[in-house]
């Protein structure tokens, strides 16, 4: 392992094994990509659009955990059901609030509303349970936040339930419907908003963690706590505006999944937050570039393997996500974009 | 670390707990089914059999991932996939699912059709079967997990205990072969047989369907040899090597403790008892549904673990038994009484997450060590609350 790890600190890389069978793997999925474009290019097209598309909303949920996990090394297991509990929140204000059903410049702007609503409420619920449960635990054994993470992640859940109902239920979407027709490739509109909005976001976040200086504060948090409350930063605080950015991004995903899928159900959060969380680790866990690079990919692999000809089909997408996460941490334990992070062996 | 005293080596208060906490164990375990006789009394509505078998399962369980995480301090998310591998054993092994085996094999069985095809084996060989070949899936699984941070390395068997329920979710026709029978799972399987222990009087070839009683006793047999054999590691080699482990594994390896085989001793251990309790539970149920095999298992056995207390054995049983009985029995009750003595239309079960939860948020704010703290672990809080720290990161 060591001699891995040193490869890659010291940049040259050394050809044992484990980086043979981790390349040989990579250029059989290459294979296989340029195999199902041959054989039909625009269905791949498609699938990979949508997908990436898809991999946009899982970058916004993985920002919330590599934020977090970056500053207190804590995987935060309730964020996907908070990403749900805005979800639900969202479908409360549009539908029953304003009775909103169909894409109009009411609904756009009932829409705008409601987005920086379920940011907000997202953010505040996120700073509200560190506040109660995590921040007590700062000094405790790893295992302890992430208990309380679980019985947190309950709780959502049964919220969740009691708001929506243990059956899913349909929600009108209120931005335009159609698709963004060219060629015979069709994008829907949604899709593509999710994108459109997507990226300010992750550039406003990008700003707020390089440029301003409670990002500087994040970043000196992140590295060593204790060093930077020497340095007069209020850590509490800083840990709690990076609770609330996560939050914020949840809030964001939320409601364009509503928008794109239609539906809001108690345990949506689940499976999504699963795959987010493989999203954070693929990119480098703590590292916000590769959040969004990993939500991306997984968002493409899953299209793929869902719509493409040669796919595996739905019912082994969460398999192949795993699976991916998996190989990931046998080969580069780091993922594509973080540091060296193996046990000392 | 400073001295730790091994437990068991004290003054005569000490010993005396020594002998009775097992001798209490055991009366108490063995009377249980002789108390809950009345159909429809008190004692059957709020402590039925069938509960009592499930919470013998999920001890087993417990004690299972207790050598996992609290023993050897490695974070496992995906217990879920021994259970699945002891079920479908005993689904295989115990039934006719296999049918293109005819004439069937058949060894000292209790199949309702002794003609029948497939193999039927008896549960008593199925029993250590299904250990091994959970054993195994828990070092295949473990192998490429072992160098991992813990964090990491609660994510790869969350993995797996995703991946592989789907499989088998999804192994209906692998090559037009029928492997797991999807959704539809696996059964019936053949009965309980207990036919070498009929001149004791208490077996019968196969045991009925509502027999709880007996189904209950072989759990607890089961149990309680997997409880000697959790107490007798600890205190062995391997128990300390996983206790090294769990305080600083870099100290550890110094002090010439193979990390790689004792970790993968730990996951073949820990996976063997999830093995054995799926096997009987497929065998109690009469029968394998894919969709007991969920994220939720791995986590509600894990704070089984937890809120007993970690490495504790005696906290582990109290905290399986406790969970089980709750999530079973104990919500339903409880809501049934308050809305009787109230007349409320209150439905608790509907909020079994959200007390769950808040319970377990509790525990972990105010109460970390669980019900029964290990002593080893009360004491080293003592000294040093960082040395119990799980990981590497230790005392930096």
């Amino acid at each position: 392992m060591s001699s891995m790890s040193q490869a890659v600190r010291g940049g040259g890389r050394e050809w044992n094994a484990t980086n043979v069978v981790g390349v040989a793997l990579l250029g059989l999925i290459g294979l296989w990509i340029l195999w199902n474009f041959i054989d039909s290019p625009t269905q791949v097209i498609q699938v990979a659009i949508l997908g990436l598309c898809n991999g946009a909303l899982y970058a916004l949920i993985a920002l919330g955990y590599t934020l977090v996990y970056g500053i207190i090394e804590l995987i935060n297991f309730a964020h996907g059901d908070l990403f749900m509990l805005g979800s639900v929140f969202s479908a409360m204000i549009i539908s029953d609030w304003f009775g909103q059903e169909t894409s109009n410049p009411t609904g756009w702007a009932v829409f705008a509303l409601t987005f920086v609503a379920a940011m907000a409420f997202c953010a505040a619920i996120n700073v509200s349970v560190d506040q109660l449960a995590y921040r007590r635990l700062r000094n405790a054994p790893k295992l302890a936040p992430l208990i309380t993470a679980v019985g947190v992640s309950f709780i959502f859940q049964n919220v969740g339930i009691i708001w929506n109902g243990s059956a899913p239920k349909s929600q009108n979407a209120v931005l335009p419907g159609g698709s963004l027709e060219i060629g015979d490739v069709r994008v829907p509109w949604t899709y593509l908003f999710t994108v459109i909005i997507t990226i300010p976001l992750l550039l406003l976040l990008t700003w707020i963690v390089q440029k301003t200086r409670q990002g500087k504060a994040m970043r000196a948090t992140a590295q060593d706590p204790d060093a930077a409350r020497l340095m007069g930063i209020n850590t509490n605080r800083t840990i709690a505006f990076t609770f609330a950015l996560g939050g914020a991004m949840a809030g964001a995903a939320a409601i364009m999944y509503l928008q794109n899928n239609g539906t809001t159900r108690y345990d949506a959060g689940f499976q999504l937050g699963l795959i987010a969380f493989t999203a954070a680790v693929l990119g480098g866990v703590g590292n916000l570039t590769g959040a969004v690079l990993g939500g991306l990919l997984i968002g493409l692999i899953q299209g793929l393997n869902d719509g493409a000809p040669h796919g595996l089909g739905q019912e082994w997408s969460q398999s192949v996500v795993f699976s991916i996460l998996i190989a990931l941490m046998v080969f580069r334990p780091s993922g594509i974009l973080g540091s060296p992070t193996s046990e000392k062996v | 670390m400073a001295v730790v005293t091994t437990p068991g080596t004290g003054t005569g208060a000490r010993r005396l707990r020594r002998v009775a906490v097992p001798a209490l164990f055991l009366i108490g375990g063995l009377s249980v089914p002789t108390v809950v006789t009345n159909v429809g009394a008190f004692e059957d509505r709020w402590f039925p059999l069938t509960t009592m078998v499930l919470c013998g399962i999920f001890v087993m369980f417990t004690l299972g991932l207790n050598i996992v995480v609290g023993y050897a301090g490695l974070l496992d998310l995906g217990y879920v996939a021994f259970f699945l591998f002891g079920a479908y054993t005993a689904g295989w092994l115990m039934s006719s699912f296999f049918f293109q085996i005819d004439p069937g094999i058949h060894i000292f069985d209790a199949a309702i059709n002794p003609d029948s095809p497939g193999i039927n084996l008896s549960f008593w060989i199925v029993v250590p079967i299904a250990a091994v070949v959970a054993a195994i899936a828990g070092v295949i699984i473990g192998a490429p997990t072992l160098r991992l941070k813990s964090d990491y390395l609660a994510l790869v068997t969350l993995g797996f205990g995703e991946i592989l329920p789907q499989a088998f979710r999804n192994g209906e026709s692998i090559k037009g072969f029928n492997l797991s029978n999807g959704t539809k799972g696996i059964g019936p399987t053949n009965p309980l047989d207990m036919g070498w222990l009929s001149w004791t009087g208490v077996g019968k070839d196969a045991i009925n369907v509502f027999d709880y009683k007996t189904r209950y006793y072989v759990i607890f047999a089961l149990c309680v040899i997997f409880i000697l054999i959790s107490l007798r590691l600890r205190d062995g080699k391997l128990g300390r090597a996983w206790l090294a482990i769990r305080e600083d594994e870099l100290a550890a390896s110094l002090m010439g403790v193979p990390l790689m085989r004792t970790k993968l001793w730990a996951y073949g251990v820990g996976a063997a008892a999830g093995g054995i309790g799926g096997a009987f539970y497929c065998v109690s149920l009469g029968g394998v549904q894919v969709d007991t095999f969920n994220f939720q298992f791995s986590v509600i056995v894990l704070c089984m673990v937890i809120l007993g207390g970690m490495a504790n054995v005696y906290g582990c049983i109290l905290g399986a038994v406790i969970l089980t009985w709750v999530n079973y029995t104990g919500m339903k009750e409880i809501g049934n009484s308050v809305n009787n003595t109230f007349g409320t239309e209150i439905s608790v079960p509907k909020y079994q997450f959200l007390i769950f939860g808040i319970v377990l948020v509790l525990m972990m704010l105010f109460r970390r060590d669980g019900m029964l703290p290990a002593a080893r672990q009360k004491h080293s809080r003592e000294i040093d609350a960082q040395i119990e720290k799980i990981g590497t990161e230790g005392v930096a």
